[in-house]
């Protein structure tokens, strides 16, 4: 998701440029203005990405008004992703939680990084609010936004990604109906493709995070292939994965707390 | 799980909970910076780990034959690697996965 934010930066400095941040930044419309330029680029992005989204959800047999909601009320891409192969398998609750829950445990770090940036005396329900809208690509234009950050700005910067993230979804899976086989087929492979497009920038500057990514993929194979690891399939793959993978990425290849752009460079 | 509603509803709600736990949880309660170095490398690593167990194996099943997924993940990795957009990228697959599977038909 890193991705797109490299792409829509240029875009989005060039709105800033008549739009530096100043006493005026406490006024209302600046805040909202900036916030909706600011957003526009990563609903657009989601759009395209949701789309795929939607697609897969009724290609497994859920309404569209249920892929809706989904994404209405989740608003991430591994973690519905991941939810909804564990829906298809129908498994129990207790394994969907601590999938989706490991797999959104990043946005601790991100929202953690947030709260210093936020206006002080921000309240509880304005905290609650702009805690919704934290996402890679929101995060990352929320930090890289120069100063402290208002409620009005991180709602209005939440808006057009979450109308394109919902919108997208529904798009797609009403036009699954109406795509040929082979179309919807070929899709199919559309989100992982989009991990791929994640993963592979860091991996080729970062080595530790390489061999992460390596044994992650080691011991989800060696679940899903070899028996009777096989009895582990499903949400408790991708669990022991991580945990196995990013636990030895932290012991043999540890973060310096303080290291610039640490944070930044969560996908 | 069209014939379980009451299994879905409590699914989906479940996702959006636990999603939004971590997100909301650190605005409300933590001031300063966690401070275990470990923890902090552990979640650094986390998501690549997530996406990279996500992809593989699963992405040889989610096309007709794993021959065109294979093909779809060396666009992938290629375009990847080069820096291409999530949507340059997930679009450079999905058409190479549709060329090789109408070659695939043909043969």
């Amino acid at each position: 998701m890193y991705t797109i934010w490299q792409g829509v930066s240029a875009f989005i400095c060039l709105i800033r440029e008549d739009n530096r941040p100043s006493e005026f930044t406490l006024l209302t419309g600046a805040d909202v203005a900036s916030g909706l330029a600011d957003g526009l680029p990563i609903g657009l992005g989601y759009f395209a990405v949701s789309f795929a989204f939607g697609l897969a959800a009724v290609e497994g047999g859920l309404s569209a008004w249920m892929a809706t909601v989904i994404s209405l009320t989740n608003l991430t891409s591994a973690g519905q992703f991941a939810g909804l192969q564990l829906i298809f398998a129908h498994r129990p609750l207790v394994e969907i939680a601590l999938t989706t829950v490991l797999i959104n445990l990043r946005y601790m770090l991100m929202s953690l990084s947030l709260s210093q940036k936020l206006v002080p005396g921000t309240g509880l329900v304005q905290r609650l609010l702009i805690g919704f809208g934290v996402t890679d690509e929101i995060y990352a234009v929320s930090v890289s936004h120069p100063g402290s950050i208002s409620t009005r700005y991180s709602l209005s910067l939440l808006l057009l990604p979450l109308l394109g993230w919902t919108g997208g979804t529904l798009t797609g899976a009403l036009a699954g109906s109406v795509l040929p086989g082979s179309v919807r087929a070929a899709l199919g492979i559309a989100l992982y493709a989009m991990f791929v497009a994640i993963v592979m920038p860091t991996i080729r500057r970062s080595r530790p995070v390489a061999l992460v990514a390596g044994v992650a993929v080691g011991v989800s194979t060696l679940i899903a292939q070899a028996p009777p690891l096989t009895m582990l399939r499903g949400g408790w793959q991708i669990i022991l994965a991580t945990i196995v993978a990013s636990a030895l990425g932290a012991v043999l290849a540890p973060i310096h707390v303080g290291e610039p752009g640490q944070t930044e460079e969560v996908s | 799980m069209m014939d379980n509603p009451a299994y879905l509803a409590a699914a989906i709600a479940t996702m959006a909970v636990v999603t939004y736990i971590p997100r909301v949880l650190p605005l409300l309660l933590v001031r300063g910076r966690i401070q275990s170095n470990f923890l902090r490398s552990f979640l650094y690593y986390v998501p690549y780990a997530v996406l990279s167990g996500m992809t593989i194996p699963a992405i040889f099943s989610a096309t007709t034959t794993p021959v065109s997924a294979a093909a779809g993940l060396l666009v992938a990795i290629g375009l990847g690697l080069s820096g291409r957009t999530l949507l340059t990228v997930a679009l450079g697959a999905s058409g190479t996965v549709w060329i090789i599977e109408r070659l695939l038909a043909i043969l």
